[in-house]
């Protein structure tokens, strides 16, 4: 095969301040493959892209586009060329509609029907649905990585970065981009596709190449694999998902949400409407939902952060606590993780010890009289180090210098040690690789067996049909009735999941109508 | 060859230190510059500026008796700006603690008595603290920005000012000059502690220093006012609420706003419309430069010092113009909101040639 690749990187490097990122990488990409670039977060993928789109270039080494060396100073270079790219986070103007989000992307002027028609051939190609009127506020997230992937698609690329693109789709969506990337790619389109989720890149992709370390350690055919395989050569050592055996749950109520209603903290919120679940202790609850249908409402709701008007609204083991702060209820036993880790989780800024201040106080016994327990949070944070493998020099690192998915663990293992009586996560794993994510996985099934109540928030139903043992869909600020793991399947779950925002899909099965 | 700007990961400590001692050498070779450019000699204007109040015996208690109101308001200042709470009506909140204690002063004219002192002292900072609050409610309330509304009001204790000691408050033997009658000895702290020199506020400032240093390193409270300020979102999450940390760094300056100001009416025994200073806008300086840390500020407010007393030193000497402090004490301001960009990155030279070396911030 002599077939000139579309992209070709030789021996790659990439230092930043005490760390390589990028060490003599090699990879090449051929017209019309889908290619997927697979490692741990912080395994130099992140960077690898980044290089090839222009926004940092390499240190040492060459890019070879289409047999001919190239520079890429910048991302309109890059553009030139040929390459697009489909970034994790959107970057839209939410009171903007969507012709007005395209235009503001594109790098020379063009009139606004011109665009107009230009999207709507597009779109009508690819099979992509999308009113270009609308405004994005009133988009669900699926149809905004339209947004990105008909805005990347315009300047007709020969190479199409995507990096972590199903993270915040339905499965139903799912399948719809695989078979827009399919289309591009049987038209001679090549993709280069990011991902930690194994099996699609087993569905996907004809290659892979897998980074270990800024390192590439393997380079595969993913479909003669198993997602297991892969996750081995990822991670260097032998995978082990925890298994969670069927447990019978007779534990007492330790959590229950009786009829919690909320108004939307602001105009781009959702609120929520007449939440009610109970979770016992023992119990791993799951609640599935596209991003953006009340989950980060709910989860501030019951970590205190937005107050109810009722104290009822929430019980902690028979404690009304809907008018009490975060403080209170976790000296009750309530504790909290939220999604965002650096900035909500966690103070970038700060300390590890400082960050264990930051929620443990009270339940730890860092605070006397107002003052700080100094010593005391340093032992806690040592401790929490320790027990969760978290990769940093101690507790006196910064929490922003820490990678995601350590940063994760630290903050996982500083509510876990708290032995909390009821512990609510948001993406516990979101951005976090295999390894970590299974260590994770196991804490919070050792919690409930510790005869803790769970609640999982999580947006990879995967991920929560591993962990847990009954589940609830949320869906425009509406939990559905819950059901045992058991009962349910995908693509139930993916119809009460909806997908767009205004109209919910199903009627007979919506979410009231769900029984268990 | 090029400069490149790279992103620190952790910001540098050491830099953190020496940026606010590089902005004052900076400000001095620049300060030199500007002078022999205007016509005057340089050299000498900053000596006379920043090294004769320092070598000086007899300029000493100068320094001192400037330097404690602006470490006093400083201090106040510094704690809000670790929740990016911005106080900048420090010098409203200065006056109208004076106020307050000329209230007290007028009332106990012909009393004696050991109370009377820390009466004033009381009423100026609980003064001061409550016209922070305004600027306090209006922002919890209302959502508006304290930078505007705070500054707002220093113009607001002026015209106040000037109302009572040319109105109500006019003493009555002072042939019609617009200013308050004297305070009696009961009203007043001595100027000096024993034969030392040092002036009382100086002791006062100092004691501030090592309390505010106390409560922003060891306690709960200062720990979220640093949370608040580096991550609102993250400290709501660990249960500090923001609305009460704005009330409380806003009040605590304006206390120690207010106790500055009492401090200097003892000093200089009376009110009268040259009474407001300009020491709660020069107090941000040091607060800034400082680096909002209360053994910075303590340091940064005798440099600051230093800049009133030289400057006068200066316009007797070489004749420079009675606006050089001023000029100084900005030039500061942005050599050290400048240094900043120092703190976050680093700066490298680069003799590659390659266009494709631009770090992005």
């Amino acid at each position: 095969m002599s077939v000139t690749p579309r992209l070709e990187l030789i021996d790659v490097s990439k230092r930043f301040p005490g760390v390589l990122a990028n060490d003599r990488v090699s990879l090449s990409v051929k017209p019309g493959e889908i290619h997927a670039l697979l490692g741990e977060n912080g395994a130099g993928k992140s960077t690898l892209v980044k290089m090839i789109y222009g926004i940092q270039s390499p240190d040492s080494g060459s890019i070879l586009w289409e047999g001919q060396e190239v520079r890429i100073p910048h991302p309109r270079a890059a553009r030139r060329l040929g390459v697009g790219m489909v970034f994790q986070h959107f970057s839209l103007f939410e009171a903007m509609d969507v012709l007005e989000n395209i235009a503001l992307g594109l790098d020379s002027a063009v009139s606004r029907k011109q665009l107009d028609a230009e999207i709507r051939l597009v779109m009508e190609k690819y099979g992509l649905k999308l009113d270009p009127r609308r405004q994005i506020s009133t988009l669900s997230v699926g149809e905004r990585q339209r947004i990105e992937i008909v805005r990347a698609l315009l300047l007709n690329p020969r190479l199409l970065i995507m990096d972590e693109p199903t993270s915040v789709l339905t499965p139903q969506e799912v399948e719809d981009l695989f078979k827009t990337l399919r289309r591009l790619a049987s038209e001679g389109c090549s993709i280069l596709y990011i991902s930690h989720k194994l099996h699609e890149i087993v569905e996907l992709c004809e290659r892979a190449t897998i980074l270990r370390g800024g390192k590439v350690v393997a380079t595969c055919d993913p479909r003669k694999e198993t997602a297991r395989s892969m996750g081995e050569m990822m991670i260097g050592s032998d995978l082990r998902e925890p298994a969670r055996g069927q447990v019978s749950v007779e534990g007492p109520v330790r959590l229950s949400v009786n009829r919690l209603s909320l108004p939307k903290p602001d105009d781009f919120g959702v609120a929520l409407d007449e939440i009610s679940f109970q979770v016992k202790g023992g119990e791993i609850f799951g609640i599935a939902g596209v991003a953006g249908n009340g989950q980060n409402e709910l989860l501030e709701a019951l970590c205190g952060e937005h107050l109810s008007d009722e104290a009822d609204t929430i019980q902690v083991d028979g404690s009304s606590v809907g008018r009490s702060g975060p403080s209170d209820r976790r000296k009750l036993g309530l504790c909290s993780v939220p999604e965002e880790r650096n900035g909500h989780a966690a103070i970038g800024a700060f300390s590890l010890s400082d960050n264990a201040i930051l929620t443990a106080r009270s339940r730890m016994g860092f605070e006397t009289k107002g003052f700080i327990n100094k010593t005391g949070a340093d032992g806690f944070a040592a401790n929490v180090i320790k027990t969760f493998a978290v990769k940093t020099l101690g507790p006196a690192s910064l929490a922003g210098s820490l990678s995601g998915g350590n940063l994760q663990k630290f903050v996982m293992g500083r509510e876990i040690m708290q032995a909390p009586g009821v512990l609510v996560v948001s993406q516990p794993t979101w951005g976090v690789d295999a390894g970590s994510a299974a260590f994770i996985h196991q804490a919070l099934i050792d919690l409930a067996a510790q005869g803790s109540a769970v609640v999982v928030i999580s947006q990879d139903l995967d991920e929560l049909l591993r962990l847990c043992d009954r589940l609830s869909v949320i869906n425009l600020g509406k939990l559905s009735s819950p059901r045992p793991v058991g009962e349910v399947s995908v693509q139930e779950l993916g119809l009460l999941m909806g997908g767009s925002h205004g109209t919910p899909t199903v009627d007979a099965g919506g979410p009231h109508a769900a029984s268990a | 060859m090029r400069l490149l700007l790279e992103k620190r990961r952790e910001p540098s400590r050491t830099m953190l230190v020496l940026t606010p001692v590089l902005s004052v050498i900076v400000i001095m070779v620049l300060g030199i510059i500007i002078f022999d450019g205007l016509g005057y000699d340089g050299q000498q204007a900053v000596w006379e500026l920043f090294f004769t109040p320092v070598l000086d015996v007899y300029k000493w208690r100068d320094v001192a008796s400037k330097a404690a109101p602006l470490i006093l308001i400083a201090l106040g200042l510094s704690l809000g700006n670790q929740a990016k709470i911005w106080n900048i009506g420090a010098e409203g909140q200065y006056i109208v603690g004076a106020l307050g204690a000329a209230g007290i002063a007028f009332a106990t004219q012909s009393m004696t008595g050991f109370w009377i002192i820390p009466l004033m002292i009381i009423t100026g900072m609980v003064c001061g603290a409550l016209y922070a609050g305004i600027p306090a409610v209006l922002r919890t309330r209302y959502g508006v920005s304290e930078v505007l509304s705070s500054l707002m009001f220093v113009y607001v204790s002026l015209q106040l000012l000037s109302y009572l000691i040319t109105g109500p408050w006019k003493d009555p033997d002072g042939h019609n000059f617009p200013q308050t009658a004297q305070l009696t000895d009961a009203q007043l702290l001595p100027h000096e502690l024993g034969d030392s020199g040092i002036p009382p506020g100086l002791l006062i400032a100092l004691i501030a220093t090592i309390l505010f240093y106390v409560l922003v390193a060891r306690t709960i409270f200062g720990f979220s006012v640093r949370a608040i300020g580096e991550a609102p979102h993250a400290a709501r999450y660990g249960g500090f609420s923001s609305n009460g940390i704005v009330w409380a760094t806003l009040m605590i300056s304006g206390a120690m706003a207010g106790l500055a100001g009492v401090l200097e009416l003892m000093q200089l025994t009376r009110l009268n419309l040259g009474y407001p200073s300009g020491y709660g806008f020069t107090a941000i300086i040091v607060s800034l430069l400082g680096r909002s840390h209360p053994v910075g500020v303590f340091i940064a407010g005798i440099v600051l010092a230093i800049t009133y007393v030289g400057g006068q030193v200066a316009q007797t000497v070489v004749h420079v113009p009675n606006a050089t402090a001023g000029l100084f004490q900005a030039l500061l301001l942005f050599a050290i909101l400048a240094s900043d960009l120092l703190v976050r990155y680093r700066v490298r030279l680069s003799v590659s040639s390659s266009p494709a070396k631009g770090t992005r911030p």
